[in-house]
């Protein structure tokens, strides 16, 4: 009987463990994909260690996209479609958001790039996807990005698109399923 | 020689309370088998609707609302309330009879194991009747489909499927414990037969994998209720994330659908060949590392979902790799055959099936495995058609031979042999005729869970929808030839088949209520 | 021909072999494609589905001969041995060999297909609850072209009102039109739940998840109309969001593209622009004139209470979403129509503007037709 009680424990602790295990793939998942761009995405603020050289003999294009996810209503879109630049230097562009209903709307911007292998290599120094940003009806914004391609970005990689989707995050939106 | 003790000849309790508080592993080996048929006709109802509808081009019976509401009904219900429940209810029946046990280990946690399931199936299925309807999203689930898009009944589809998690979970330290600690004496490890293996091994997955699952439908439930982010872009989540976690969970649970099946053939063939399993070992090892491998390769299921090209190609690799222990006990049974002295009674017939038909689903799978064709055969008819395979004529068939193999032993009586191969004829025609024209149609370009479908795709969908039928209502008749067994029939001897070998061939027929109360003594009959 | 038996193994390698072309109803096999990667791939795949073919007949051939030989009725008396450790390792590493064989082939149009090259032309790929939206990504947003496709094959077909036409859930209103022997770049994305972008034709399928952007490139080397179909469960209407390709020479694309270039100019100036107020007020006064000033005379003192006033008081000068709405809906019951089914969109937002800020109304703010024309297309209000 104490055998049985045992294994019982043994087997009841790597269910708890596995049960655990699944919550743990999220943080991991996100390190993984942080670390390696795997999904796309960026990372956050970034802080230049020292002034970069400019690989002056070398262009990249960043292709900007923006889109409205299900239930978001505001106007969004780039101020420039591309830019041609070198890596290294730091680039700035702007996007306007404007909220056109009747209610206070806080939104998210969430970006993503491709090719992935790309998105470890485009780095922010200011984006207005590391805040959320509320309007109020009517009110617009114009939102800097600075942004920098590092020169180490792989060679292959001659056009990089950054794409914002603009997510609805007050909570009637979260609080309403379709 | 064992002996009965003679305190318990008293039998089973009297009434339907029995049923109830049973904790004999045979009454709760029944209660599964009967409760996984039932789910298996009411699967089969749905996908006897799903394949009505797609017999023609066009809308005809049901709207494309309900028609989601069956495919994903029909996929959870087959998966978790007729595959799973079988394979539990076979090892509770067979296990402590083949280990010279008395009982499970756990007794009560048994019954409490199988009660369960009622009650979650019955919540599942009630969900049909909610406003909004039953889940729509495809067994899979995917968010943000199920999670901002499901309709209300999602949150009881997900304390559904808690409830059979622990189920399972249950079920599986119940059947370790019997396994590694009750065996009579001098029964090693590798004197077990093989269908004790496979399940020793499937059990040991399903506690690896099930809590898995019930984590990922927890953060649904924690998206959709408690205002979390875990798989929603606009939170800082991952849609795909999802699939991570969902697949780390699914992969493995395909192989613990299949591996009691291996262990079933593996009892049969030998029997009817009358000669040992070829090969005991390496295929104890082929399924020990089928389950090894089957944790390394999910991301099999994502192809499409935007991986980088070196995850691409590893998981390619692991997955073609599992051709290669599949191959082996493939290889091994056919060995087995090889120069013994066969005949083809209704369980043969049955596991010869098993073995060419599990292998053309193995095939698909292995092309299934190449990431660039893979971009073709995605989330259409072919996958549909390798799942089929390797479920119904693998799986399935598994259980019904099972059933027709060990239902002498069970009931005492012989069943109708010339009903028992009528059955298995029209069902093996039944299901070539469904499942074959589905690679067709999906190499043709038809995707999966739609309900209606362009002009060309409309003639193999016709026949396929006519082996359906076929194969659906001869079910029909293999329920008939259960109950005619159990009525009555030529009776049945303690070894029912000449070739048979192992502990339950060893005791009379039927089985009686307690079983090896004292450990047998002579193990030399315990493996084929 | 029509062979009615699927189940013959040898039918279908006849036709498999004798190619995929025309059999347009009992298709058995996948299609070769218009691009390099697509025929790569259905190598690939035939490939692979004949070593599994031979391996079968190995191994089920073995089955056939022992069921016929070792049969108990034939007198057969069993073997006793049951292992053979050479065998055993021999067809353990036969078949690894045979995969690592395999799996040069595949790894190598795998890295064709993720060759990140320069594009001539990006699309994004919206998939949308259940359409598709295409847009052509243009430096100048005055020749951004952009629209939905979505299917055209009328209800009564679906619902057997109607004969099925040819291309029955395979066509669409707006198809995609892009050159042949042009690299096209597809940047997939999706606005709600998980679709997915296929075309058979083109090997191309990636699944388009909100919130994340995906590429896949295709170069076409034949022009046709290539059709394929979402392929990810999306929903009740996921098997009507089909997708039509027309891949065109060079000239056809250039000429299409200008045409729909131009509409898009004149949308961008009309509605897709930021107006300024003045712009806004100017037009507004034309179209207030016009439209408005008969029932709401000129001064905007209307003639109560039939014709309400509109300076300083009334929905003119309350919150801009009834304003609106009262314009673009009408009001039932009384004599103001719904004008969002008379004016556009510019003409709409620039009226309500003036009225809200003539007369002394002033009241500072203004809609821009963008937004009018969102409100049109059933956005949220």
């Amino acid at each position: 009987m104490t055998d049985n009680a045992k294994t019982v424990a043994r087997l009841l602790s790597t269910a708890v463990f596995m049960f655990a295990f699944g919550f743990l793939l999220v943080p991991l998942y996100d390190v993984l994909c942080a670390v390696t761009g795997f999904n796309g995405k960026t990372a956050g603020q970034y802080v230049p260690e020292k002034t970069t050289e400019i690989d002056k003999d070398r262009w990249v294009t960043v292709q900007f996209i923006t889109n409205n996810n299900a239930g978001m209503p505001f106007e969004f879109r780039p101020k420039q479609r591309s830019m041609r630049v070198h890596p290294g230097e730091i680039n700035t562009t702007e996007f306007y958001i404007r909220n056109p209903v009747a209610r206070t709307i806080t939104a998210q911007a969430v970006p993503s790039v491709s090719p992935f292998h790309a998105a470890a290599y485009l780095h922010k120094t200011e984006c207005f996807c590391f805040e959320q940003q509320q309007l109020v009806e009517g009110e617009a914004l114009d939102m800097p990005l600075r942004f920098i391609v590092d020169s180490e970005l792989p060679a292959d990689v001659t056009t990089l698109t950054l794409s914002y989707t603009l997510f609805n995050i007050s909570q009637e939106a979260l609080a309403v399923a379709r | 020689m064992i002996t009965e003790n003679p305190h318990d000849s008293h039998g089973p309790d009297k009434g339907l309370m029995r049923w109830v508080f049973t904790t004999n592993h045979k009454d709760i080996g029944t209660l599964y088998l009967w409760f996984s048929f039932l789910m298996f006709l009411t699967g089969g109802v749905m996908a006897l609707i799903i394949r009505s509808e797609l017999f023609q081009p066009g809308l005809q019976l049901v709207q494309p609302e309900f028609f989601i509401q069956m495919t994903t009904m029909h996929g959870l219900i087959m998966v978790f309330g007729a595959v799973m429940p079988a394979f539990v209810g076979l090892a509770n029946c067979l296990i402590p009879m083949m280990v010279g046990a008395p009982d499970m280990a756990m007794p009560r946690m048994n019954n409490f194991s199988f009660w369960i399931l009622p009650f979650a199936f019955g919540l599942l299925l009630s969900s049909l009747f909610m406003e909004g309807g039953a889940p729509n999203f495809g067994w899979t689930f995917y968010a943000p489909l199920s999670t901002d898009f499901g309709p209300p009944s999602t949150t009881f589809f997900i304390f559904a499927v808690h409830m059979m998690g622990i189920s399972s979970i249950m079920g599986s330290i119940n059947i370790i414990v019997t396994i590694l600690n009750l065996r009579a004496p001098g029964m090693t490890l590798m004197k077990m037969p093989l269908f004790v293996w496979t399940w020793l091994i499937t059990a040991y997955l399903l506690i690896a994998v099930m809590p898995v699952l019930a984590g990922v439908v927890t953060m649904m439930l924690m998206d959709i209720h408690f205002n979390t982010a875990f798989f929603s872009a606009g939170g800082g989540g991952d849609p795909v994330l999802f699939q991570h976690i969902f697949w780390f969970f699914g992969h493995p649970e395909v192989y613990i659908m299949i591996l009691p099946a291996f262990g079933i053939v593996s009892a049969i063939i030998p029997t009817f060949a009358r000669k040992r399993l070829f090969g005991y070992e390496s295929m104890v090892y082929a399924t020990a590392s089928i389950a090894f491998l089957s944790f390394i390769v999910w991301a099999h299921h994502m192809f499409t979902v935007g991986i980088p090209i070196a995850g691409e190609l590893y998981f390619m690799y692991a997955t073609m790799l599992i051709a290669v222990p599949t191959g082996v006990k493939v290889f091994n049974w056919v060995a087995t055959m090889w120069q013994g002295s066969m005949t083809f009674e209704t369980p043969m017939l049955f596991a010869i099936a098993f073995v060419v038909l599990f292998s053309i689903g193995g095939f698909s799978g292995l092309m299934l495995s190449i990431v660039p064709a893979d971009f073709q055969y995605h989330d259409t008819y072919f996958v549909v058609a390798h799942f089929h395979y390797v479920l119904v004529p693998g799986s399935v068939f598994s259980v019904m031979a099972a059933v027709y193999y060990w239902l002498p032993k069970w009931t005492g009586n012989m069943y109708d042999e010339a009903l028992g191969k009528t059955h298995f004829w029209l069902s093996f025609i039944g299901i070539n005729i469904t499942f074959f024209p589905q690679h067709f149609v999906g190499l043709a370009g038809m995707p999966r869970r739609i309900p209606d479908y362009p002009l060309q795709f409309a003639d193999f969908n016709m026949v396929s929808s006519c082996g359906a039928f076929l194969f659906g209502f001869s079910q029909l008749l293999f329920l008939f030839i259960i109950i005619k067994t159990i009525r009555g029939g030529e009776k049945a001897t303690e070894q029912v088949w000449e070739g048979a070998h192992g502990l339950e061939w060893t005791i009379p027929s039927p089985a009686p209520y307690h079983t090896f109360t004292t450990p047998p003594s002579d193990l030399n009959e315990a493996h084929g | 021909m029509r062979r009615a038996n699927p189940i013959s193994w040898s039918a279908g390698l006849v036709m498999l072999l004798g190619g995929n072309a025309a059999m347009a109803e009992w298709t058995l096999n996948m299609t070769e494609g218009v691009t390099e990667i697509s025929r790569q791939v259905y190598n690939l795949h035939m490939i692979f589905f004949f070593v599994c073919v031979a391996i079968g007949v190995l191994v089920f051939g073995t089955m056939i001969v022992s069921m016929v030989l070792h049969r108990k009725s034939r007198g057969a008396v069993p073997a006793t041995f049951h292992e053979n450790t050479k065998l055993e390792y021999m067809w353990t590493i036969l078949p690894i060999v045979i995969l690592i064989v395999m799996a040069v082939p595949a790894t190598s149009t795998l890295r064709d297909m993720y060759d990140a090259g320069e594009s001539d032309i990006d699309i994004e790929v919206r998939g949308i609850q259940w359409k598709w939206q295409y847009t052509y990504l243009n430096d100048d947003p005055a020749k951004e072209v952009r629209f939905v496709s979505s299917l055209l094959t009328p209800k009564d077909e679906i619902e057997n009102l109607a004969p099925k036409n040819e291309f029955y859930l395979l066509e669409v209103d707006e198809p995609l039109v892009i050159p042949i022997n042009k690299r096209i770049r597809f940047l997939i994305t999706s606005e709600d739940v998980i679709h997915a972008w296929w075309v058979p034709a083109f090997a191309v399928k990636k699944d388009a998840i909100p919130g994340f952007i995906h590429e896949s490139w295709a170069i076409v080397d034949e022009p046709g109309i290539y059709r394929g179909q979402c392929a990810e469960l999306c929903g009740k209407d996921h098997g009507f969001m089909p997708i039509e390709v027309h891949a065109v020479s060079e000239e056809d694309y250039e000429t299409w593209l200008a045409e729909k270039q131009e509409a898009a100019r004149v949308v961008y100036e009309t509605i897709g622009k930021e107006w300024t107020f003045e712009e806004l007020m100017a037009t507004g006064e034309t179209v207030y004139q016009q439209s408005c000033a008969a029932c709401h005379q000129l001064n905007g003192e209307g003639i109560p209470p039939v014709f309400p006033a509109l300076k300083g008081q009334g929905l003119a000068v309350g919150p801009i979403a009834a304003h609106t709405d009262i314009i673009l809906n009408g009001k039932a019951g009384t004599a103001m129509q719904a004008f969002g089914t008379q004016l556009n969109p510019a003409q709409l937002a620039a009226v309500i503007t003036y009225e809200r800020n003539a007369w002394g109304n002033n009241l500072a703010d203004h809609i821009q037709p963008s937004r009018i024309n969102e409100i049109l297309s059933g956005g949220a209000q």
